[in-house]
């Protein structure tokens, strides 16, 4: 029989929480590990926290309600009772008018799910409030008794203790040369240098791993790699989308977020500064201008548009961005209606928009200014000397807007008997005693200790971006229906340690204590004795390999050709992009219809400096996977597509480093095999194997006969790109030189981190 | 052996052994894991379970009239309205709406009878403008609803909410879901292709954006492609001067191999994915000026489309590309048409609009009955709004325009599974209420995946939390009356 698609993926996540959570029979069953989910997922849409859609009067998504009568007057759970429970005998109904799930919710119950529901009934139906809204306490750090492997940091320990509870463990330390290629680019976004790999080989003290991380973490690139996942969350762009998509210059608040992690701006500083820097007693400009975090949103002048109906919805964007990117929760749920699954109600969505709503901001029609009031003019923080820009920001205005519930979300609709008031969501704890009824109280609040879910939700967050996946996979989703995290424990110790450890807030502490942990510096080799037990690796037995981020793959061919501008921040660049893309899409008084390359060394600016233009943001960005920047984005799950392989072999700044990476080759190495090793270890750090070489020598020998054939060809190739090779180069050769460079930069090997 | 796995075999036999023996035996063994790479990573195939039932159409054409062309001027026939001419739009038919702030502030509301004449066509009788006379021959093909309401009343929340289900940005546009849920039938070509034609100079030519065929929270590859009118119809297709197809065969089967070098060591499954998007990107790479080739085409169907057939990018010839990619196998193609936003001069620029497009629309039509894939393809017509009976700016006989109206536009339908010769739902007299059979976007979609073999209510993606539906969160209904 087929399964419909929702069963199909409730077996599916039940088998994996089955592995991941070792729901043995000998185990405990924990509610919000083990049953919370699956409640959840079946039932809490007609029996949950919404009241509207509250079938029979009957919730089970609370202890109260689940151990009450039903209508029958039946017990529904009776704890430690399966016969005296209506709800067991009601899952296993055969006639389909009496059977819970009903059919028509196209939700079916698997025989193990039934099963885990007995269990849990007859060990006493134990109820838990939601993980996620208790504030974490730092948990001990389990003892590991006759380690197998090393234990570096006490990340370590919680990971082999679980390792250890599913029969698996650690694998072995990576090879040097691929764990510097790693830290490397996870640190700065761009491979080691030669010289940095051979002095990292040579260095044989033992903490010269250490060394290398406390040099990356001083880098300048720091700031820049760590500014990109930023830039995602706060949906940063230089347009201002929607139709006309005209300019904005809100540069310098990224040159703000470069220079925070740069300094390592304690990260409750970060949260405060961006949602009220503006309301800090005696705000320096800086502060000001961290404001504009909160202006990021898209904004629209088209002709004919309700001012009430936008602002409304640039208050609700900055609710959204707040909620994904601090609270991990799903708040835009509760714009329209109560949340069906999480105990959020649309008093809470409004209440927090009330903080948002408040500002001198007015709605514009047919304007293409650069910013729109409140703003200030900034100049970068990387470069307070330098020109300056106006920069949209926060501003309080005299008096708070009136707010209310709006039915159904609607702008205009709304409901004046539901009167909203400042306030953090109640299922979240009260506002803070004696904090001001404003931005700055609620900032002061989002990273007080009551607040439950800040420090866990920015260390999940950390972990995804080292590891993939979060501890908690839907990083954006720390609700009812998020995912229960692998280890728990370890979340709530680094959220702890993040919040009041050794340098409390401290990014840059959190980043270095993964990074030197031994399940950081783990082999990336897929073991096949693992692949039954856990195949998604989500228990971390070994390094899980990634695609290197659109960021990373651009501006590691740049660097590989020695072409890379080192210059810190600034207004942002237009490098090589195929003629036409702005021109065919744009609205026809947008005033970025036109696409005007830039000259120089503008064109080898790292990409987070190029021009994001929202409605048609930089193609091979878009190609790899970034975010439109359009909303708030956590993740970017990386896909697998012709049009990457198209862009990495055909784009003209891939061409162009190709050319020049061949072109430096030539001139480094005296001989053919001596070349073709540099190229791919400078590329990839490794030494590439006997066949690697044979392959491509075999290769660059047939294009050297190619191209001295037809050395009108090899000229025509070699006119990619603005920047020649050195005239003194022999044409035929470094065409052929430039397609094994090509071939190099295309190499799994140089697309991967692992 | 299947198909695939056979055709990428012959491949390797035939290729030039150019790179010597090792290359050569690892190739081969490499491409039976690439079929298997293929089949469990790379190709996307259907959910299990999909289609829910028998599907009526393989393939969605959706002719997209961006800007919302006015349905008083095309199908919504009123003659009763010509009476009314710069009169005042009684206010118990407004009602008190909503109104765009273009015109919320205007003193009068003056309607605005259509100046074109209307005539009967088909057998259906049924009644289409002058401004449409092939689409008029079209009649008995098409299902025309008359009574299509949306949210939105700006272009950009209401593009947003027509092909993705919801006026905020960052949801699965609708070639994206059924990409997702039927998967690809072609092998050489991406699932869903977007064309993006030029439209009449003049014309108020509203922005579109990659939201409007974005995955959304699906899966980036099930995004759609946007072919492109000039230059490379796909980005980064051709390779650059001084290496032809030739080189690029040797050089990706050194790639191959240096890729499979490695996999040998690590195992992981990605990397063999990586080398069959090397292998597509090669064939899209011949598959997509093939496709642009219409050196095959008989006179007679090129004909049809009439004589702007043969300039790159125009609307007639990306009407015949259209029916090329469903050819071919391509599940979904949104073609995008702009200028329809006539504010002002609307009897000139939406004249210039509707012969535009005219005949391509029909010849679409007549093409795919010709070929006997009109049965198996589903073609829909339509603007993200409609517009207002009373007069934008000025009203004269000959001249008027119209603002943005949400309240009521026609649609239609044709091919896999929809009844031709019908009309469904009616509005009232100032074409500006529904008095019968209203259909929301909402309900449209919902037919539409039901045309494909969906039921919208069970598809479903989980993000967020939340079970994500094309047709939202509110009830909405396959609309049965049209369908064969």
């Amino acid at each position: 029989m087929l399964k419909t698609l929702i069963t199909n993926r409730c077996i599916l996540a039940l088998i994996t929480t089955g592995i991941l959570s070792a729901v043995a029979a000998d185990r405990e069953l924990a509610f919000n590990r083990d049953i919370r989910p699956v409640l959840s997922e079946n039932c809490f849409s007609c029996h949950g926290f919404d009241s509207k859609q509250r079938k029979a009067e009957m919730r089970l998504d609370i202890a109260e309600g689940a151990y009450g009568k039903a209508e029958s007057g039946a017990v529904i759970i009776k704890p430690g009772d399966i016969k005296g429970s209506e709800l067991w005998k009601r899952i296993n109904e055969t006639d389909p008018e009496e059977v819970m799930p009903p059919p028509k919710s196209h939700k079916k119950l698997s025989p193990e799910t039934k099963n885990l529901l007995r269990r849990w009934i007859e060990q006493g139906a134990k109820y838990e409030k939601h993980w996620a809204f208790v504030p974490p306490v730092r948990p001990a750090v389990p003892e590991i008794r006759n380690p197998q492997s090393a234990i570096r940091n006490p990340i370590d320990s919680f990971i082999v203790e679980r390792l250890t509870r599913a029969g698996l463990s650690l694998s072995p330390e990576a090879e040097k040369a691929r764990l510097l290629r790693r830290v490397t680019f996870d640190l700065t976004g761009l491979p080691p240098t030669l010289e940095e790999l051979d002095a990292f080989l040579a260095d044989k003290t033992p903490d010269a791993y250490e060394r290398q991380v406390d040099r990356l973490l001083a880098s300048p690139r720091y700031g820049e790699r760590m500014a990109v996942r930023w830039l995602d969350v706060a949906r940063y762009g230089d347009t201002n989308g929607y139709l006309h998509d005209h300019r904005r210059t809100s540069w310098p608040w990224r040159d703000w977020v470069i220079k925070s992690y740069n300094d390592d701006l304690p990260f409750d500083r970060f949260v405060i500064e961006q949602i009220a820097g503006d309301l800090l007693p005696d705000a320096k400009p800086e502060q000001v201008l961290a404001t504009s975090f909160c202006r990021n949103h898209l904004i629209t002048v088209e002709g004919g548009t309700i001012a009430a109906e936008y602002l409304n919805e640039y208050a609700a964007d900055r609710v959204q961005t707040m909620g994904t990117a601090f609270l991990g929760l799903t708040l835009n749920c509760c714009r329209c209606h109560d949340h069906k699954f999480d105990p959020l109600k649309q008093e809470d969505f409004y209440g927090l928009l009330a903080y948002f709503n408040s500002i001198t901001e007015k709605h514009v029609e047919n304007s293409n200014a650069v910013a729109y009031a409140p703003h200030i003019d900034a100049a970068s923080p990387l470069a307070p000397d330098g020109p300056k820009a106006k920069v949209m920001v926060m501003q309080e205005a005299e008096t708070p807007k009136p707010t209310f519930v709006l039915s159904r979300g609607q702008y205009d609709l709304p409901d004046k008997t539901r009167p909203a008031s400042r306030r953090p969501p109640h299922v979240l704890g009260a506002p803070l005693p004696g904090a001001p009824e404003n931005r700055l109280g609620l900032a002061q609040w989002l990273v007080s200790p009551q607040n439950s879910l800040l420090a866990r939700v920015t260390v999940n967050r950390l972990w995804q971006q080292f590891f993939g996946t979060g501890l908690v996979k839907s990083v954006d989703d720390f609700g009812m229906q998020g995912e229960y995290p692998t280890h728990p424990e370890l979340l709530d110790w680094l959220a702890v340690e993040f919040r009041e450890g050794a340098k409390p807030w401290s990014v840059r502490h959190i980043v270095k204590l993964i990074v030197t942990s031994a399940t950081y510096r783990q082999s990336s080799r897929v073991r096949a004795d693992v692949a039954a037990k856990d195949p998604e690796n989500r228990l971390l037995s070994r390094f899980p390999r990634q695609r290197l981020s659109a960021e990373e793959i651009r501006d590691q061919a740049i660097y590989v050709a020695g072409l890379l501008s080192e210059e810190l921040g600034g207004a942002p660049v237009f490098p090589y992009q195929p003629p036409g893309l702005w021109e065919e899409r744009a609205n026809e008084s947008s005033n970025t219809k036109v696409y005007k390359r830039s000259e120089g060394r503008a064109l080898y600016r790292r990409s987070l400096y190029t021009f994001w233009k929202r409605t048609a943001p930089p193609p091979f960005m878009s190609i790899f996977d970034a975010p439109d920047r359009t909303a708030c984005a956590v993740r970017r799950p990386p896909t697998n597509t012709p049009l990457q392989a198209l862009a990495t072999l055909n784009d003209e700044q891939s061409l162009e480093c190709a050319k020049l990476l061949a072109a430096r080759t030539l001139k480094e190495a005296p001989t053919t095999p001596e070349r073709l090793a540099l190229i791919y270890r400078r590329v990839t750090s490794r030494t590439p194997a006997e066949a690697d070489l044979r392959t491509l020598q075999n290769g660059l020998e047939s294009l050297l006969a190619r191209y001295r054939t037809s050395p009108d060809d090899a000229a025509a190739l070699l006119r990619q790109g603005v920047t020649p090779a050195p005239a003194d180069l022999d044409a035929p050769e470094l065409a052929a030189w430039m397609l094994i460079a090509n071939t190099v930069l295309n190499l799994e090997a140089t697309l991967v981190r692992d | 052996m299947n198909e695939i796995l056979k055709s990428a075999f012959h491949r390797a036999m035939t290729r030039r052994n150019f790179f010597g023996d090792v290359g050569f035996k690892l190739g081969v063994v490499a491409l039976a894991q690439m079929g298997l790479a293929q089949r469990t990573q790379a190709a996307p195939l259907a959910l299990p379970g999909l289609p829910h039932f028998r599907p009526r159409a393989k393939a969605l054409i959706y002719l997209h009239m961006n800007g919302g062309p006015s349905q008083l001027d095309t199908f919504d026939y009123k003659p009763s309205l010509q009476e009314f001419f710069g009169k005042n739009l009684p206010p118990t038919i407004q009602g008190g709406q909503r109104l765009s702030t273009m015109t919320s502030g205007q003193k009068s509301f003056l309607v605005a009878p259509s100046k074109f004449q209307f005539r009967q066509y088909g057998e259906c009788g049924r009644w289409v403008s002058d401004l449409l006379p092939f689409t008029g021959k079209i009649a008995d093909e098409i299902a025309v609803i008359k009574s299509v309401h949306t949210n939105a009343i700006n272009h950009d929340p209401a593009c947003t909410f027509l092909f993705t289900g919801s006026e905020i940005p960052g949801k699965a546009s609708i070639g994206s879901w059924i990409s997702y849920g039927l998967g690809s039938t072609s092998e050489n070509l991406p699932s869903f292709v977007v064309l993006t034609p030029k439209w009449p100079a003049g014309s108020n030519g509203q922005a579109i954006y990659q939201r409007l065929w974005n995955s959304g929270f699906l899966p980036g590859k099930y995004s759609g492609v946007a072919f492109r009118n000039e230059a490379d119809p796909v980005l980064y297709l051709p390779n650059p001067q001084g290496v032809d197809r030739d080189d690029r065969r040797k050089l990706l089967d050194a790639l191959g191999d240096l890729n499979h070098h490695r996999h040998k060591q690590h195992r992981d499954p990605d990397t063999l994915t990586r080398i069959e998007q090397y292998e597509m990107a090669f064939r899209l790479q011949s598959s997509v000026p093939e496709l642009a080739d219409l050196s095959g085409e008989t006179k007679a169907t090129l004909d049809l489309y009439g004589p702007d057939v043969d300039k790159p990018g125009s609307f007639a010839q990306s009407c015949l590309i259209a029916r090329r990619l469903v050819e071919r196998g391509v599940r979904t193609v949104q073609l995008f048409h702009r200028g329809w936003d006539s504010h002002g001069n609307l009897p000139k620029e939406l004249g210039n609009q509707c012969k535009d497009t005219d005949q391509g629309c029909a010849a679409l039509i007549q093409d795919l009955k010709n070929r006997g894939m009109l049965d198996e393809t589903l073609v829909v017509w339509g603007g993200e709004f409609g517009r207002t009976v009373y007069s934008q700016g000025g009203l004269s006989k000959d001249n008027y325009g119209r603002d943005h109206h949400p309240r009521n536009f026609c649609m239609w339908m044709a091919g896999g599974g929809v009844k031709g010769g019908i009309s469904h739902g009616e509005t009232d007299d100032f074409s500006y209420n529904i008095i019968e059979k209203p259909v929301h976007l909402n309900d449209l979609n919902a037919t539409i995946l039901h045309c494909l073999g969906i039921d919208h209510e069970r598809f479903i993606y989980k993000f967020q939390g939340l079970d994500q539906r094309l047709t939202g969160v509110e009830p909405s209904k396959v609309i049965k009356e049209i369908l064969a």
